[in-house]
């Protein structure tokens, strides 16, 4: 029985299939519990409780909500492309979970071994922007195509900044391949190509809570302006679909930190002499590590959502074209300084 | 060469920042406004007309559900204006109170102004934050008249009746348990009095804490600097009032200018904004608080030592005291006529503003002599101030139409009336 299923699992299909639900079903499991987390986190900084009705203590309160909107009816707003209108949510869903498939998780723990996983994580997050506008425009709601005019242009400008951002991990570890990346890290925790690219680590994150459109740059459905933007007019699964996208997205956003500037699986306590933590189980790598850092990002995304007031258009723009370029271009040429230098430890010719 | 057209978007009634049922037609050139073309009416529920068929003292009531976020306040004006043609005086222990509880109503309405003015803008936190505050204040509303909204506290001549000397106490129940109930209760064991100084002493701290968040947040700043500027000339020829106008750099204040109840023997400043901006209008709101904070604190310090009556004791015009009806012949013909046919008010015509929260609040009262007004005209700060919507906002962006109407202060039951 047991040799029938691994001959089964060996057939190459099989085994992609097994791999892909390996990751999806986690994910979209986070997504639900991190909807949970954001209310419930955001209620106790604002004083107040978050759910609590359904279940103990509301653990199944996105479990409810997913049912709801699964049952809702789908309404097709009058005058608008019904076939456009299905396939915005689909592309944006589509491309958002595409992009986890290189995405490691441990030194082996990888579904595609791509050699180059950033360029493929760039594009499948620029082409997300076209659920967006289809959705916006296929709408026929003034609202709703406003709000895409807004997307596409944050969108594709803070791309530009995070792609510079990107080039100067990629000048550190010399690979695009996210595995060499983490391994060009390990060593100790100052390995960890957040020190050298401090000024990037920072816009990358930055950049990338705007590319998902949250706030403080959620001006794509800033409520109180444009009432919820681009799926304004979308309801049941459909508007669920777009959701699972955009929590998915930050979900990636946080975890490429992790994994390009703060050494991914690598122990922080790697090489640390004191109290012998460096020799201890404290110091081996592990997806445990690479978890925990991504939910630090993961936390600092509601954290902003409850403290800041929301960018106008124009400033968001203003931000990332006149602040966060020329910073990242002028770093670029202080990494490549410090590459001649061959500052150590992360600049060493292996 | 196609015609290009600008682009009309209906924005509300029902929109999350339309403050009620305000509806504005805007003219969009991309996202920047041409026109802003308010439509109001929405909530236009015929005070005025209302009013002239009713005996007075059932208009107080009517004179919450105007502008309802400063509810005692415009029972002020209609009470001083009836007054004013009776020619009686209230007792310095309730101009006290009248003093005292506007100014808690000054809380209510800024607390509530900042909060969805931060909601707007995007700041989430800063309205569960106020709402906490009012929660106190309202409780106060209730502790002394009942309704922690539609008060219907004043009434021509005085107050209702004086504070009490008890708080209501939260009860333990399946949900709350007996300690969190006591820890509830802890600044409920003395009066009133007692709850509202304890309220003050916090309440300080809650705006450094308010502070902290928004005054020299960079996005707070760059959402609100320079948008929407009034010159001091422009404010005056637009009939701003209130902080409004005092943003502007006028330091105009009824409560200084003609000092009604005991305004004058109160100590507190004007703050005065130099721009004339959003920002200035945040920052002068903000002080207001604090200024009202020091005028409760005033209040409470003398009410604590000066019992007094709190009703004119005209009772042909006031209500007679409860026991005198069940004992005094005299003053069950008293209640009889109070709430049957009411009180015939002099001939004549009468206006008296207070300076409410959001501005100049005014009732003008015609009299022919009957029991009823034959003319109540309300002048409403927030219909003035909302008229410059559109000099407001032409040439702004879209998500600062957002942050004009937030900073304007308009409530709908006021502009409508």
């Amino acid at each position: 029985m047991v040799d029938l299923i691994l001959s089964i699992y060996e057939i190459p299909i099989i085994n992609i299939l097994v791999k892909i639900i390996a990751i999806l079903v986690p994910l979209l499991l986070t997504v639900a519990y991190f909807t949970y987390f954001e209310r419930k986190i955001i209620g106790y900084m604002q004083v107040r409780i978050g759910p609590n009705r359904v279940g103990p203590r509301g653990w199944l309160q996105p479990i409810a909500d997913a049912m709801k909107l699964m049952f809702k009816e789908i309404i097709f707003p009058s005058g608008a492309n019904k076939i456009l209108f299905t396939i915005a949510p689909t592309l944006t869903i589509a491309t958002a979970l595409a992009a986890w498939a290189v995405i490691p998780f441990g030194a082996e723990m990888v579904l595609a071994d791509l050699n180059v996983a950033l360029l493929y994580i760039l594009a499948m997050t620029s082409v997300g922007v076209y659920g967006v506008i289809l959705a916006g425009w296929s709408s026929n709601s003034k609202y709703a195509i406003m709000s895409t005019l807004r997307t596409a242009a944050q969108v594709v400008s803070y791309e530009i900044a995070m792609g510079f951002a990107l080039v100067g991990v990629v000048m550190a570890a010399r690979s695009l391949n996210i595995g060499d990346i983490v391994a060009g890290q390990s060593g100790s925790i100052w390995g960890w190509y957040m020190w050298p690219l401090l000024p990037l680590f920072v816009i990358y994150f930055i950049s990338g809570v705007a590319e998902t459109n949250r706030a403080p740059f959620d001006v794509a459905e800033g409520e109180s302006e444009i009432v919820a933007g681009f799926h304004v007019e979308y309801s049941g699964i459909l508007f669920a679909i777009f959701f699972l996208a955009e929590y998915a997205n930050m979900i990636l956003i946080s975890i490429m930190a992790a994994l390009l500037f703060m050494g991914g699986w690598l122990s922080p306590f790697q090489g640390v002499e004191f109290l012998g933590l460096g020799s201890s189980f404290l110091a081996g790598s592990s997806i445990v590590w690479l978890l925990s850092k991504t939910a630090i990002f993961m936390f600092l995304f509601l954290w902003f959502r409850a403290t800041f007031p929301r960018y106008r258009y124009d400033q968001i723009m203003r931000l990332g074209w006149k602040v966060f370029i020329p910073i990242t271009i002028v770093w670029i040429y202080v990494i490549g300084i410090m590459y001649y230098a061959e500052l150590a430890p992360w600049f060493i010719k292996g | 060469m196609s015609e290009i057209q600008n682009y009309i978007l209906n924005f509300g009634p029902q929109h999350p920042a339309a403050h009620g049922v305000l509806r504005l037609i805007l003219e969009l050139d991309g996202e920047v406004v041409q026109r802003a073309d308010p439509h109001i009416g929405l909530l236009h529920r015929g005070t005025e007309k209302l009013a002239e068929s009713r005996i007075y003292n059932q208009t107080v009531g009517y004179m919450d559900r105007l502008d309802y976020v400063s509810m005692m306040c415009n029972e002020h004006a209609y009470c001083l204006t009836i007054e004013k043609l009776l020619d009686i005086e209230v007792p310095e222990r309730a101009q006290y109170i009248r003093v005292m509880f506007d100014e808690i109503t000054r809380l209510l309405n800024h607390l509530m102004w900042l909060g969805t003015h931060g909601l707007d803008v995007g700041a989430m936190t800063m309205f569960l934050y106020c709402f906490r505050e009012r929660e106190d204040l309202l409780d106060a509303y209730e502790a002394v008249s009942g309704a922690r909204m539609h008060a219907s506290y004043y009434r021509p001549g005085g107050v209702y009746r004086d504070l009490p000397d008890s708080m209501p106490q939260y009860e333990a129940s399946q949900w709350h348990s007996q300690a969190e109930v006591d820890e509830q209760n802890k600044n409920r064991q003395g009066s009133l009095l007692d709850f509202l100084k304890d309220f003050t002493d916090r309440f300080e701290g809650y705006v450094d804490e308010y502070e902290t968040l928004l005054t020299d947040n960079r996005i707070w700043k760059q959402r609100l600097v320079d948008i929407g500027c009034v010159t001091a000339d422009e404010a005056k020829d637009l009939g701003f009032t209130g902080p409004m106008l005092r943003a502007s750099g006028v330091p105009w204040d009824i409560r200084k200018m003609e000092p009604y109840a005991a305004y004058d023997k109160v100590d507190f400043d004007i703050p005065v904004g130099t721009n004339g901006d959003c920002y200035d209008r945040y920052v002068v709101r903000v002080e207001e608080m604090r200024q009202s904070n020091r005028i409760i604190i005033q209040c409470i310090d003398w009410l604590q030592n000066n019992p007094g009556p709190v009703m004119h004791e005209d009772h042909k015009v006031t209500m007679p005291d409860r026991m005198d009806m069940k004992q005094d012949m005299e003053g069950l013909i008293h209640h009889f006529k109070h709430f049957t046919e009411g009180y015939g008010v002099p001939e004549g015509e009468a206006y008296c503003s207070v300076e409410q929260p959001k501005g100049e609040f005014g009732t003008y009262i015609v009299s022919d002599g009957a029991n009823k007004p034959y003319r109540l005209k309300i002048r409403a700060s927030g219909f003035v101030n909302m008229s410059a919507l559109n000099f407001l906002t032409e040439g702004h962006m879209l998500a600062d139409v957002v942050t004009v109407i937030g900073t304007l202060d308009i409530v709908f039951g006021e502009v409508d009336r």
